[in-house]
């Protein structure tokens, strides 16, 4: 039997790489940490990242003279100016570090070859020389968006490899790990965050921790897009869920969701980028190389968001492949030979076989763009800590940090997960260091009465009203459709039509399982509002954003406008109000001035503001939309003006 | 493969093992359930049809549906896979489904495989038992390609916990290493980072429940989704018990 109320110093929610990461530093700091998490940590989501992590190394030759500025650049330029410029910075920086001690972890990352290698850049087969100096070092294989090779690999194993090892560290440091629970309300006084009610997903009972500092790391929210994401499928968005539940803490730039051009159709499952960074082509029905003519200085290896664009649109031009499921596209990866496809690409070869019965070495692979990454999520400042709630953070993927702004850079997710978890969790134990636990419990109990109440009035209502799964699937058909690759202002406006139909439905829904326990009807019932919510704020977030800026493109304004938007979209929606409210605030400093990305269109509406008059309003109006005070002053981390000495 | 047998649509029939130990009226037995097939239908999709068209109390585990995860481990007609990537046009029309044996029943085909392997990860301290603390300044310690292959192979297990179930002798001491508890000693065990000696694994390793336990049916080499090399790492695991080192000593003793 659970006691009613826990106590810990630090309680993470969600136990992939960001949390897992965070948790260990706040243990070795002295702290009591428990980790709840929906599955064995060993599940988490973290484990499906396949081809990279990208750190600027520079162990290779394709990678000389790679450096945490040129790896800011490539950040920025993906982000397509969407992202917080001085934590691109200290993420750039700290990556190397990151991986180094995830090889201190255990990781068996690949290593360079000193000597002669074989590789495929550009459709074209090269011979390297490796230097013989730098035989044994960490290997970095080529990604989207990048100047450089930058992203190191464990075979197409990387999320695995790196989330087993950082794993076996929460197991060496004893920290306690709760799987089968599920946050389901943050407890606060309306200032500060005091903890979480959790349902067991074992009993299904309801039970309160109480923290110090509490973090919100429960990865995206792809599931709102239904069948039509590469995401598992305990991506619901739980955490940004329950942090929009408070009315107090906003969600950034939630219309900013990424889809990854190489996920095998028509079951969703990723292929990873690595493939193309490995020299993989993508081909039409008539097995023409199309991205050579609309990229032709990156080819295959623009941005996911640019990739993806010009993937749909060679679809819509009639060239894509028929099938039963709908059109796809070709991956060919057949020149890469069985021996490499079986050692650095050994993940995709097995799903070639397991989940479209083929061999990659001999076959084409269908392929078609299907949501990928959520770049918004918890907005919080630079040490993590959330807008609006003192002892509330979050990190990773459930966080809008933002390193990421419009598109992220492949590899980069995996790299900001254990950047992020060490910094955040630097900064979660300090803040328990400085603050004594609360237990006045009357928040806690009232916390949970609401959340069984909840439960309860699922469990009551009777009679024919829509099924939970029915509402999930047509969601999912509204967002793909209407809220996907390319948008514009008429669908948007469907789709918000379309999914306030759906949250009305929902609070009409009812559940035939009545069993006692978990009841997983009950359980996904309880976490489909939240979804709903989330999806609303995704769509109207797109429908107001009258620009295309990365993975957000509009049909009906296909340029970026820094002019009027070059800022970040904050949304806020307490439980009980009946629409979200949104606001904007700037980027954050910039110090890379806006311009071309080097793919992708070279046409923008430029910004007339100095670049001096926005930086001066940064701190200002982010203080005024609620980002607590950072430990180091704003800016302190940002290399100002480092960048002109490699930008090309 | 499998899709490329003749898909004429046949009715399946599963026939799945029930108990809900939350619910003090449950008890356990199987209920029958029927589909039509489709193409391309893998057990994922199949569980999930048979919970959302006709019983929504149904409990099973599935997250990464691409066999990465390891969550959805279960009997499939009697023998222990990954449901995910088990398509019906390789099974009978008649299925049954089973939880894992020896992990601890959540309900139904959910079982507590968390448990089990923070448990084996504890007893046999599978993480690198290192040297010196991490130097965030210094360059990362240099390994062969080779070696890191090598690891990496060991390392891909995913606690699906299939090997344990089809495991004889787990079968009858839940607490027996099994192949995914064998394959991470010698994972760990392999990696040049990690500084325990032989008479430091030997209690791990030597013991009933390490690798002389074993009586050598070695299922789990033929069930294992990832096909890792269970045979060779329990030749491995054996030559290193029975090295010179411990002869050494023992004849010294």
């Amino acid at each position: 039997m659970i006691a009613r109320l826990e106590t810990t110093d630090v309680l993470v929610i969600g136990a992939g790489l960001a949390g897992e990461r965070c948790a260990i530093e706040a243990a070795a700091a002295g702290h009591e940490a428990m980790i709840l998490s929906l599955v064995p940590p060993r599940r988490s989501h973290s484990c499906a990242a396949q081809g990279g992590m990208q750190a600027s190394l520079g162990n290779c030759v394709k990678a000389e003279g790679d450096g945490p500025i040129v790896h800011f650049l490539d950040t920025v330029r993906g982000s397509d100016w969407g992202a917080d410029q001085e934590v691109a910075s200290i993420f750039a920086e700290e990556a190397p570090v990151a991986v180094r001690e995830l090889a201190h972890f255990g990781v068996p990352w690949s290593r360079v070859r000193g000597g002669r290698n074989h590789y495929f850049i550009k459709g074209e087969e090269v011979e390297i020389e490796e230097a013989l100096e730098n035989d044994g070092l960490i290997g970095q294989r080529d990604f989207g968006g990048t100047a450089k090779w930058r992203a190191c690999y464990a075979a197409a194993g990387t999320g695995h490899a790196a989330l087993y090892a950082v794993d076996s560290e929460v197991v060496r440091l004893g920290v306690t790990v709760r799987d089968r629970t599920e946050a389901v309300a943050l407890i606060h006084d309306g200032s500060r965050c005091l903890g979480a009610v959790v349902r067991c997903l074992r009993t299904g009972r309801h039970f309160a921790v109480m923290a110090k500092a509490t973090v919100i790391a429960t990865g995206g929210y792809g599931r709102i897009y239904g069948q039509y994401t590469s995401n598992a499928t305990i991506n619901e968005g739980t955490g940004a869920s329950i942090a929009l539940d408070t009315g107090i803490v906003p969600l950034g730039n939630m219309e900013a969701v990424q889809f990854h051009p190489t996920t095998l159709s028509p079951s969703g499952i990723l292929v990873t980028e690595g493939c193309r960074g490995d020299g993989g082509f993508l081909l039409d029905k008539n097995l023409h190389r199309f991205m050579v003519e609309a990229e032709p200085k990156k080819q295959e290896l623009a941005s996911r968001d640019v990739v993806s664009r010009h993937m749909v649109q060679c679809i819509r031009d009639g060239n894509g492949i028929d099938s039963p499921y709908g059109p796809h596209l070709w991956l060919d990866i057949r020149h890469l030979g069985e021996e490499h496809l079986r050692t650095k690409l050994l993940e995709v070869w097995d799903i070639c076989r397991d989940f479209a019965g083929l061999n990659p070495a001999e076959k084409l692979v269908p392929v078609r763009p299907t949501q990928h990454y959520s770049m918004g999520g918890v907005r919080v400042n630079k040490d993590g800590e959330a807008y609006g709630l003192a002892g509330l953070f979050a990190v990773g993927e459930a966080a809008c940090w933002d390193m990421h702004g419009f598109n992220r850079l492949g590899g980069n997710s995996l790299a900001e997960t254990l950047v992020s978890g060490r910094l955040v969790g630097r900064r979660v134990a300090e803040h328990a260091s400085g603050f004594a636990l609360r237990t006045d419990t009357g928040h806690a109990f009232d916390a949970i009465a609401a959340a069984e109440q909840r439960a309860t009035d699922w469990m009551s209502r009777s009679g024919g009203g829509p099924s939970i799964y029915e509402i999930r699937d047509a969601l999912g058909e509204i967002m793909m459709g209407k809220v996907g690759i390319f948008r514009n202002g008429t669908e948007l406006q469907d789709a918000v039509t379309g999914i306030q139909v759906l949250l009305n439905d929902c609070d009409n829904a009812v559940l035939r399982c009545k069993d006692p326990g978990v009841n997983p009807e009950l359980a996904f019932a309880l976490r489909l509002k939240g979804m709903l919510r989330l999806a609303m704020t995704v769509a109207l977030g797109a429908e107001a954003r009258t620009e295309s800026r990365g993975a957000h493109f509009r049909s009906d304004f296909p340029l970026r406008n820094d002019q009027d938007w070059l800022n970040r979209t904050l949304v806020r929606w307490a439980e009980h109000d009946s629409a979200p409210s949104f606001a904007y605030e700037p980027t954050g400093l910039i110090d890379l001035p806006p311009g071309h990305r080097g793919y992708g269109s070279d046409e923008r509406i430029e910004m007339t503001a100095s670049i001096d008059s926005h930086n001066e309003s940064v701190l200002r109006e982010q203080t005024g939309h609620g980002r607590l005070e950072s430990a180091d002053p704003m800016g302190s981390r940002l290399r100002r003006g480092a960048w002109k000495s490699v930008a090309q | 493969m499998s899709q490329e047998r003749s898909q004429a649509a046949r009715r399946l029939r599963f026939e799945i093992f029930r108990f809900n130990p939350e619910d003090e009226n449950s008890v356990p037995h199987t209920d029958v359930f029927e589909i039509d097939e489709t193409p391309f239908m893998s057990l994922y999709i199949a569980l999930n049809k048979i919970r959302e068209t006709q019983d929504p109390g149904l409990q099973f585990d599935f997250v990464c549906r691409s066999a990465t995860c390891g969550s959805c481990g279960m009997m499939v007609n009697g023998r222990p896979a990954l449901a995910c990537r088990t398509l019906t046009a390789d099974l009978p029309e008649s299925i049954q489904l089973y939880p894992l044996p020896v992990f601890k029943l959540v309900g139904d085909l959910s079982v507590d495989t968390g448990t089990w392997f923070r448990g084996m990860s504890e007893r046999t301290e599978a993480w690198i038992h290192e040297r010196a603390a991490f130097d965030p300044e210094a360059e990362e310690e240099r390994m062969s390609d080779d070696i890191a292959e090598a690891i990496y192979e060991g390392d891909r297990c995913i606690e699906c916990g299939c090997c344990v179930a089809s495991c004889g002798v787990a079968n009858v001491d839940a607490d027996f290493l099994a192949g995914a508890g064998l394959n991470r000693v010698a994972r760990f065990m392999m990696d040049p980072r990690d500084q325990r000696s032989d008479a430091d694994w030997f209690d791990i390793v030597a013991g009933e429940q390490g690798v002389f336990g074993c009586v050598g049916m070695m299922a789990c080499a033929d069930v294992c989704p990832k096909e890792l090399p269970l045979l060779e790492v329990n030749a491995y695991l054996r030559r290193r018990a029975l090295g010179a080192r411990f002869l050494k000593r023992d004849r010294g003793g």
